[in-house]
C-alpha cells in the first residue's frame, strides 16, 4: 500500500478502467465514481482480486452540477490518505447528430465541460489542504482546434485545456500537479465503428497518464506524434483551414 | 442502439478474410445492447472470444459477431474453495499472471493463453493432462448466459444441468457466455520439469505413451508428419511434472513477433521437412531434462505472436481428431500415411492421449489418442481433409470443433450421439434460432439431421 489514492471520475470507460488497473498494480488505493454502479462493481471487485489493492464505488453524475459538492465531500471521506485524482469522463455525441438537436450539443457542454469544471472546482480546495497530490485530466487533440467534423465536443475541450491550465497555476502553489492528457484517436467504445485512423491501446494511455503524473508534466500528446500533427493542424492559416474538413 | 463496425475476423487459420459487422462492448450492460440488436438482425448473432479458434467456428459471415475481450475482469477468488469468477473475456494469460504468483494454477490450459474463458467452454478444452484431469468444463463450478430473449440464467452441475452440458463444448450457441467461475488448483511452484526423448517410429510412439500415460502428469508428442515408411511416427515425446520449488525466480519469457505474411513458397516439403529433423535432433540422443517456466510448456508457440502469418495469405487449415484406445495405433498410422502421401507441407504434428468423455453434449474428448497438425491450404487440401474426416470416421473417432474448417454435416452428426438432446436444449433457449455461426450453418447443426 503506497498510501495514494486515485478519485477516477468516468470509471466506466476503457482508459478509465486501464487507468484505474495501472494505478492499483502499483499498490495505490482506488476510488471508482461514474455512473454505471453495476459496472464499477465489478471492476473494483476486479482490482481488489488481482491486487489486493482497496477499490471502492461512489455513484458520481458529472451532468448533475448541484450533487458535486456533496459528491467531494463523500470522496474526501473515502480517501484515508493521499487524493489524487483522474479525470476521464466526456460525452462526445455524433456531430451532425448536435447540429440538429441543439438540446445534444448543450447535454455535451455539461458533461464534457460545466460536468468537469464544475467537479475540479469543488475538488480544488480539498487538493489544496491537503498540500500534495496529483491531477490528471483527460482532454482531446479535438480542443486543439474547432474542425468541421468534431467541433462541439471540440470546444468543450478546448474549454477544459484552458481551465486545467489556470488549475495547474492555482494548484502548484499549494504543491499540487496538473497534468493535461491529450489522446489522438483511442481504441474504445468512443470510437469503435469510427472511420478513426491509428487508434492507440487505451491500456498504453493509461501507463503514460500515470507516468506523466508521476513526472508532474504538464501536458501530454498520446501517442507522441499528435504533438506533431496538432502542431501543423494549428498552423494552418484560418483562412485555408476553414475550408477543409479535416 | 450499439455502434457496430465492419471488420475482418477470420478464424485463427486466416482462410476468410470477408468483413464482418461486430459490437466490441465494454459493459456488460453494452452486452445486452448488442445482444439485442444482434438477435434482431438478419444472419443472428454470435459471441467471440479473441478468435483462436482456427475455422469457422467465431466467425458470422451474414450475421453479428459480439467481441467480448474487453469483458475481462475477474470478479472474485475464494481461497477456501479455489473458485475464481471471472468474465467471459479473461484469458488463461490473465489467469496465470494474477494467480500464478499466489500459488493457484488454472488445472486445464488449451496450448495459447490467449484464448478466453469463454471460448475455453465453448469449446470445452483440454491441456496435455487430459488423462489426469479431463476438460475444462470438468473444473467450471458454474457459468452465467445471457439468452437470446436478453433473460440470464446460471447454469451448472446440478442447476439447469442441461443448459450446463449443452454450453460445454457448445460452441457459443446456447446463449452468450458472461461469466464463467472457474476452480483453480494450488501449486507449489511456476516450474516444470521437463523430459524430453527422441521416439523412432509410430510403435515407439504408442509404447511410450501407454507408460506415460500412468507416470507422467503432463505428457505430449511432437511427430515430424513428413516421415515416411520406417520412419513414420518418428518425434519427440515430452513429459512434464510440476516442480516442488521454483529454482530461481522465475522470468517471464518475452515474446516475438512474426512481423509479416511468409510468401507462398516459403513452405515447402523440402523447408519444412529440415525444421522438423532439426527439431527433433535438438533432445540428444539419450533425452534430455530441464526446468522450464509452466508457460514456456504449455505455449510454446505463444512466444511467437502472429504465428499464423507465418502461413501466408491462403491461410491454413488445423486438423485434429481423437481414435478411441482399441483403434488408435491403426487410425494414427492411416491418418499419416495419407497426410505424409500428399506431401502437404506441415510443421509438427502433435499426438496426446485423451482420458475420456467431457461433460458437454458436444464436447470433443473421448479416451483415446488425438492427432493435430495444421495443413497449409493448396489445392489438394480439401480433398486431404475429406480423407482424414473418412478415416476418422472409419475408426470410430470425432474432430475437435475448435480447429475444424472442414467437416461435413453428415460426419458432424454421426460423430455426436448427444446432439440430438443438444438440439433440444437449443430448441428451448433458442427457439428462433438468433444465436448462430458460420460453422453451425457448415455442419447443420441446428437443424435436425436430414
Amino acid at each position: 500500500m503506497t498510501g495514494e489514492t486515485w478519485l477516477i471520475l468516468g470509471a466506466s470507460s476503457a482508459v478509465a478502467r486501464a487507468f484505474a488497473r495501472a494505478a492499483a498494480e502499483r499498490g495505490d488505493a482506488v476510488l471508482l465514481a461514474g455512473r454505471d454502479g453495476d459496472d464499477m462493481a465489478r471492476t473494483a471487485a476486479d482490482l481488489r482480486t488481482r491486487f489486493g489493492t482497496p477499490a471502492g464505488v461512489l455513484p458520481f453524475d458529472a451532468a448533475d452540477t448541484d450533487s458535486h459538492a456533496a459528491f467531494v465531500a463523500a470522496a474526501r471521506q473515502a480517501t484515508p490518505g493521499t487524493l489524487n485524482v483522474f479525470l476521464a469522463f466526456a460525452l462526445m455525441p455524433d456531430q451532425t447528430a448536435m447540429e440538429t438537436d441543439v438540446a445534444l450539443a448543450l447535454a455535451c457542454i455539461r458533461t464534457t465541460y460545466l460536468g468537469a469544471v464544475s467537479v475540479l472546482a469543488h475538488l480544488a480546495p480539498v487538493l489544496e489542504a491537503q498540500g500534495r497530490g496529483r491531477v490528471v485530466v483527460l482532454g482531446s487533440v479535438a480542443g486543439d482546434r474547432g474542425r468541421l467534423p468534431n467541433h462541439i465536443y471540440g470546444s468543450a475541450k478546448a474549454g477544459l485545456h484552458a481551465y486545467a491550465q489556470g488549475l495547474r497555476a492555482r494548484l502548484h502553489r499549494k504543491g499540487v500537479t496538473v497534468t493535461t492528457v491529450k489522446p489522438g484517436f483511442l481504441d474504445t467504445a468512443m470510437t469503435w465503428g469510427l472511420p478513426v485512423p491509428l487508434a492507440a491501446p487505451p491500456d498504453a494511455c493509461a501507463r503514460a497518464c500515470l507516468d506523466a503524473a508521476a513526472r508532474g508534466r504538464e501536458v501530454l500528446y498520446f501517442p507522441w506524434f499528435w504533438l506533431g500533427i496538432m502542431t501543423i493542424i494549428r498552423a494552418i492559416p484560418e483562412r485555408i483551414f476553414k475550408r477543409l474538413s479535416i | 442502439m450499439s455502434r457496430w463496425k465492419t471488420i475482418a475476423l477470420p478464424g485463427w487459420g486466416r482462410r476468410d478474410r470477408a468483413p464482418q459487422t461486430a459490437a466490441r462492448p465494454e459493459r456488460v450492460a453494452e452486452v445486452r445492447a448488442a445482444v439485442a440488436d444482434g438477435v434482431a438482425a438478419a444472419g443472428g448473432v454470435l459471441a467471440r472470444g479473441r478468435g483462436r479458434s482456427y475455422g469457422d467456428q467465431a466467425v458470422n459471415g451474414t450475421g453479428r459477431l459480439i467481441l467480448m475481450e474487453r469483458l475481462d475482469r475477474i470478479l472474485s477468488f475464494d481461497e477456501g474453495t479455489g473458485i475464481a469468477v471471472c468474465e467471459a473475456g479473461v484469458t488463461f494469460a490473465d489467469l496465470m499472471r494474477v494467480f500464478l504468483p499466489k500459488g493457484w494454477l488454472v488445472p486445464v490450459t488449451p496450448g495459447t493463453a490467449f484464448a478466453t474463458l469463454g471460448g475455453a467452454v465453448a469449446n470445452d478444452v483440454h491441456g496435455k493432462n487430459h488423462d489426469r484431469v479431463g476438460s475444462f468444463g470438468d473444473h467450471t463450478a458454474w457459468l452465467r448466459l445471457l439468452l437470446p430473449s436478453g433473460e440470464t440464467l446460471r447454469a451448472a452441475p446440478d442447476e439447469n444441468p442441461d443448459v450446463f452440458a449443452a454450453t460445454i463444448g457448445g460452441c457459443g450457441l446456447t446463449g452468450v457466455i458472461l461469466e464463467v467461475a472457474v476452480r483453480l488448483v494450488r501449486t507449489p511452484s511456476r516450474t516444470m520439469r521437463v523430459a524430453e526423448r527422441r521416439i523412432r517410429d509410430l510403435d515407439d510412439f504408442f509404447a511410450a505413451f501407454v507408460a506415460a500415460r500412468d507416470t507422467a502428469t503432463h505428457s505430449v508428442g511432437w511427430i515430424d508428419a513428413l516421415a515416411q515408411g520406417g520412419a513414420m511416427g518418428r518425434g519427440i515425446l515430452e513429459t512434464g511434472e510440476i516442480a516442488d520449488h521454483d529454482p530461481a525466480p522465475p522470468v517471464p519469457p518475452r515474446p516475438r513477433r512474426v512481423p509479416v505474411e511468409f510468401p507462398g513458397f516459403a513452405l515447402t516439403p523440402l523447408s519444412v521437412g529440415l525444421f522438423n529433423a532439426v527439431y527433433r535432433r535438438r533432445v540428444p540422443e539419450g533425452g534430455r531434462e530441464r526446468a522450464v517456466p509452466m508457460e514456456r510448456f504449455f505455449y510454446p508457440l505463444d512466444s511467437l505472436l502472429d504465428w499464423n502469418r507465418i502461413y501466408g495469405r491462403r491461410g491454413f487449415h488445423q486438423f485434429q481428431c481423437v481414435i478411441p484406445d482399441a483403434d488408435a495405433r491403426a487410425g494414427v498410422g492411416r491418418l499419416l500415411e495419407a497426410i505424409s502421401a500428399a506431401r502437404a507441407a506441415s510443421f509438427l504434428a502433435v499426438l496426446k492421449t485423451l482420458g475420456g468423455e467431457g461433460r458437454g453434449m458436444l464436447s470433443f474428448p473421448m479416451r483415446g489418442y488425438t492427432l493435430a497438425l495444421d495443413l497449409p491450404h493448396g489445392s489438394g487440401i480439401p480433398d486431404l481433409l475429406a480423407r482424414l474426416e473418412r478415416i476418422t470416421l472409419d475408426h470410430g473417432g470425432r474432430i475437435y470443433l475448435a480447429k475444424d474448417s472442414a467437416l461435413s454435416a453428415d460426419g458432424f452428426a454421426a460423430m455426436h450421439p448427444r446432439l440430438g438432446d443438444f438440439r433440444a436444449v437449443l430448441s428451448r433457449l433458442d427457439p428462433d434460432g438468433r444465436l448462430s455461426s458460420d460453422m453451425a450453418r457448415r455442419l447443420r447443426i441446428r437443424e435436425d439431421a436430414a
